[in-house]
């Protein structure tokens, strides 16, 4: 083990992106486990463990520390292992910057969870902030989540600044960007995406802080401004963001079905098409989660049109990527367990995304738990479930060893029951009529609530399996060694360097000449 | 035929044990035009994702079953094919654009709120809905009914657990109703899922939803917007009545028509309550304790430590042991930007001073040696009725 200093100060990207993805599995952790005391609260009608208070802190913090917390930053370690890999370049564009963005995190977060043992408690109006509840109404722990939403977004920004120099500036030769592979596409995009919103949360949150304490009402209908307003400047941020988090997990998706289908991936310029032209249309549907707020009728049919045509994109995503497996000769590790479990849910989560799109049903819908079980569909059994699938992909490239692919099988075969039994009857729920956000329910909805109450704990239980897995590999280099090719039919350029990754790698650079997702067969 | 008969009769057994057994999973149909419109869209594009969903994972589990390389499954050469593509560019599309169409209709038919009959104005407050009739002059405020025993687990839970208020809004069946929804402090949002309204209100605005409800009965819904502490505990209960039980209704001010939260309907009238006698003291204490326990304690706590800074406590507090007058002017006028709410014409004046001088003497405030001169006095209603001519506020309910 390195010391302290080592950590704080290290400028290696293969560190960095370490850092970052443990940082995420705790975060990961403990966010799940803010679900869990949720869950039990709900798993019966009536006060169980959590006062209602303490119930929306926690609903609030769950959210924000998986979005900010655990999620994002899973991506942002992967951007750092795998982009200089992947490229052929020796390391981040900007090392000391890349240092800077990391260990702002658990400054961050330091203050985030300290708002729970304040007075008057944590954040307590929902990961949205919406004012006049954030404002007038909030804490006063609000002013110290501000800071730290500025703090991540600092690191944020500063991250995909790098990201994006890395990329365009330290292809090895001969990488054009016809030859890049799609998960270096898919962050390039992600980075200009997380560059133009960063900032606009950070004006949000600003604003929100000068209402709170310098009387400036911009939300604020009695001083002249507009708590409706607070909506649109949040959700012009809050929907690109769900792409944020979602084209990362399409790269890897992406990188791991054509290995072990055997077969490349299937128009693979359509594919880096169609993440373009979702991440344009990000911008323009934000709309849709405020279709009950009384904006006016044309309005809310632009926003349809636009939200149904998010579906297209997507859907052709999902057809490539069946079409890649057709016709392949596929097996079944848990990289691929995983990636086609994604396949099949982020699709449900899609559908379910469509019908939610459909203005008058929508009102139906709108912040039931019918909302609750379509956004965990894309984010658990979507985006978490991409990382996974990535992790089991390159972590033999990173530690150098093999993994029990027994395990890496129980581990999904567990999570995907329990996530279904967990989100499936959130759809019924929702449908049935209960509102989410509320620390107790009637007496009709007990059932459901107590099935999605075991299938929570059942896939918290799962993930300790993971747990167990990567601390075992990381740590106790159990397991075989790993081959520089470790899986059959990878490509690219980080298969053509040795199992664990040297400290320093492409010392050399390599020359590219054609593109991983084109085979030559002979 | 005997034996068609006889699997009838089975399934019509299996169907009715079905409903017992089986909780609601769909979309409630409605009894208004509208909510029938919904259900229709919502089930077409149901459909739609049926049929996309089966096709789709019908081709993955192919070639997840075929195309193994356990089979001994040679892989296949392509990386692309221009025309299937593009057929799967403008399939969907043309699917989409087909959907937006019938939604847009039903949506365009949903904002014409003109030519309405009754017009009730919806107001939201921390934690409760006052419904306002523009045109009869009646008003008043809807609490939770459910018994706090109830939510804690000391009593059995009722049949309508948390779906139950103490004074439902009364609306007239095959009229067209206009709702007004506005709000007097954060965002909330009015829901009924039988009348397919969904509607955010808003403070500084006013949006609105029509209803023509076709059949009588009692409909239940929820706040589905975050709206703090208590938003869980928010329900609406919506009585439709008939044009002449509506007319009788009105007719009596909505007062008298005693109305049950637990659904049966019992045409009575409410006992008429017995006067306080302000000379007694614990007579005083005892209906101060229950206004506080149906108005205060949700926030400020049984025990009157709140949950500061947030909920202020009032044990031994200047607001509680100092000036009776400071007291009552907070009671009357609320808190400005604050949860603490006007209870001016939620409560009467005999309610008020009643609830004042329980804090003023419950949890120890009554310690004059302690607190001061103030501390432990009794405030009548007649003081009450005074301070409101004083801030020129009108008289109670």
């Amino acid at each position: 083990m390195k010391r302290i200093g080592y950590w704080l100060s290290t400028t290696n990207h293969k560190d960095i992106g370490s850092l970052y993805l443990w940082f995420a599995l705790l975060m990961f952790l403990v966010a799940g486990g803010m679900a869990l005391l949720i869950r039990i609260e709900l798993s019966q009608p009536g006060r169980i463990l959590l006062e209602p208070n303490f119930y929306n802190q926690m609903v609030t913090m769950h959210g924000l520390i998986m979005i900010f917390g655990a999620i994002m930053p899973a991506l942002a370690g992967f951007a750092n292992w795998q982009i200089p890999l992947m490229i052929g370049a020796s390391d981040m564009a900007f090392p000391r910057l890349n240092n800077w963005s990391f260990w702002l995190l658990p400054v961050g977060f330091l203050l985030m969870c300290s708002t729970l043992f304040m007075e008057g408690g944590g954040p307590n109006f929902g990961w949205t902030m919406y004012a006049p509840l954030s404002t007038t109404y909030g804490p006063p722990s609000t002013d110290f989540m501000i800071l730290a939403i500025h703090v991540l977004g600092i690191s944020s920004i500063l991250a995909s600044l790098n990201v994006i120099v890395t990329i365009m500036n330290m292809r090895a030769p001969g990488m054009t960007y016809h030859r890049m592979p799609i998960f270096i596409w898919s962050w390039l995009i992600t980075a200009f995406l997380l560059l133009a919103i960063m900032p606009i949360l950070a004006g949000t949150v600003t604003m929100l802080l000068t209402d709170r304490h310098f009387g400036t009402s911009f939300f604020s209908a009695a001083g002249g401004g507009d708590p409706l307003m607070f909506q649109h400047l949040f959700w012009f941020f809050g929907h690109p963001e769900v792409y944020v988090l979602v084209m990362p997990a399409f790269g890897i998706i992406s990188e791991v079905i054509p290995t072990f289908s055997r077969k490349p991936l299937f128009g693979a310029n359509l594919m880096v098409y169609a993440i373009g032209c979702i991440a344009f249309l990000s911008f323009i549907v934000w709309v849709h989660h405020m279709f009950v707020t009384g904006v006016s009728v044309y309005v809310k049919i632009f926003f349809m049109f636009t939200t149904l045509l998010v579906a297209v994109p997507t859907a052709i995503k999902i057809f490539n990527w069946t079409a890649t497996m057709y016709g392949g000769s596929l097996t079944f590790e848990p990289p691929m367990l995983f990636a086609v479990g994604f396949l099949f849910l982020f699709t449900l989560g899609g559908l379910g995304g469509l019908m939610l799109g459909i203005v008058p049903a929508d009102y139906q819908y709108q912040d039931t738990y019918f909302v609750v079980g379509h956004f965990h569909y894309a984010i658990v059994t979507g985006v978490y479930y991409a990382i996974i699938s990535g992790v089991y992909y390159w972590l033999p490239k990173w530690t150098g060893r093999m993994y029990s692919h027994k395990l890496g099988a129980w581990h999904f075969w567990l999570s995907t029951i329990a996530a279904n039994l967990t989100f499936l009857p959130m759809h019924f729920l929702g449908l049935a009529g209960m509102p989410r956000r509320i620390p107790d329910y009637a007496v009709q909805f007990a059932d459901f609530n107590f099935v999605v109450s075991i299938g929570g704990f059942l896939f918290g239980i799962a993930q300790l399996i993971f747990v167990y897995l990567v601390i075992e590999n990381a740590f106790f280099k159990k397991g075989e060694k790993a081959t520089s090719q470790v899986w059959e039919c990878a490509k690219g350029l980080e298969w053509t360097i040795d199992s664990p990754a040297p400290h320093h790698s492409f010392l050399v650079q390599p020359l590219v000449t054609k593109s991983p997702h084109h085979w030559d067969w002979d | 035929m005997r034996r068609l008969e006889n699997i009838e009769k089975i399934l019509l057994f299996f169907s009715t044990a079905f409903l017992h057994a089986v909780p609601v999973i769909n979309m409630s149909e409605g009894v208004t035009p509208i909510s029938h419109e919904i259900y229709n869209l919502h089930m077409m594009i149901f459909y739609i994702c049926l049929i996309v969903g089966v096709l789709t994972f019908g081709v993955m589990t192919y070639t997840l079953m075929k195309h193994r390389k356990s089979r001994g499954v040679v892989a296949a050469r392509f990386h692309g094919n221009v025309l299937l593509e593009i057929v799967w560019t403008i399939v969907p599309l043309i699917i989409l654009m087909g959907m937006v169409y019938p939604a847009a209709k039903v949506l365009l038919d949903m904002e014409d709120t003109s030519k309405a009959d009754v017009s009730v104005l919806v107001t939201g407050i921390q934690w409760k809905w006052k419904y306002d009739y523009l045109d009869e002059g009646i008003k008043f405020y809807s609490n939770l009914a459910t018994p706090d025993a109830q939510i804690t687990g000391d009593e059995p839970k009722g049949e309508h657990y948390l779906l139950e208020v103490d004074k439902p809004i009364v609306v007239p069946i095959h009229k067209k109703i206009r709702f007004l929804f506005t709000s007097q402090d954060v965002i909330h949002s009015w829901w009924v899922p039988e009348l397919g309204i969904k509607v955010d209100a808003m403070p500084g605005y006013i949006s609105e939803a029509w209803a023509y409800i076709e059949k009588p009965g009692i409909y239940r819904g929820q706040c589905t917007e975050l709206c703090g502490m208590r938003h869980g505990y928010m329900p609406i209960v919506l009585e439709a009545k008939t044009q002449e039980e509506y007319q009788m209704w009105l007719d009596n001010k909505g007062k008298d028509l005693a109305f049950s939260p637990t659904g049966t309907q019992v045409m009575m009238n409410m006992p008429a309550q017995k006067a306080v006698d302000f000379t007694n003291k614990k007579e005083i204490m005892d209906k101060g304790v229950s206004v506080y326990k149906a108005n205060c304690a949700a926030c400020h706590k049984d025990n009157g430590q709140g949950a500061p800074p947030i909920f202020p406590s009032f044990v031994g507090t200047a607001i509680a042991t100092g000036p009776p007058e400071e007291h009552i002017k907070i009671l009357l006028l609320g808190v400005k930007g604050k949860a603490m709410q006007s209870y001016a014409d939620q409560l009467t004046d005999e309610e008020i001073a009643a609830v004042i001088t329980y804090e003023r003497n419950a949890w120890g405030n009554d310690n004059a040696s302690k607190y001061g001169k103030y501390a432990g006095s009794i405030v009548t209603p007649e003081m009450v009725a005074e301070m409101r001519v004083k801030l020129g506020l009108k008289g109670g309910q």
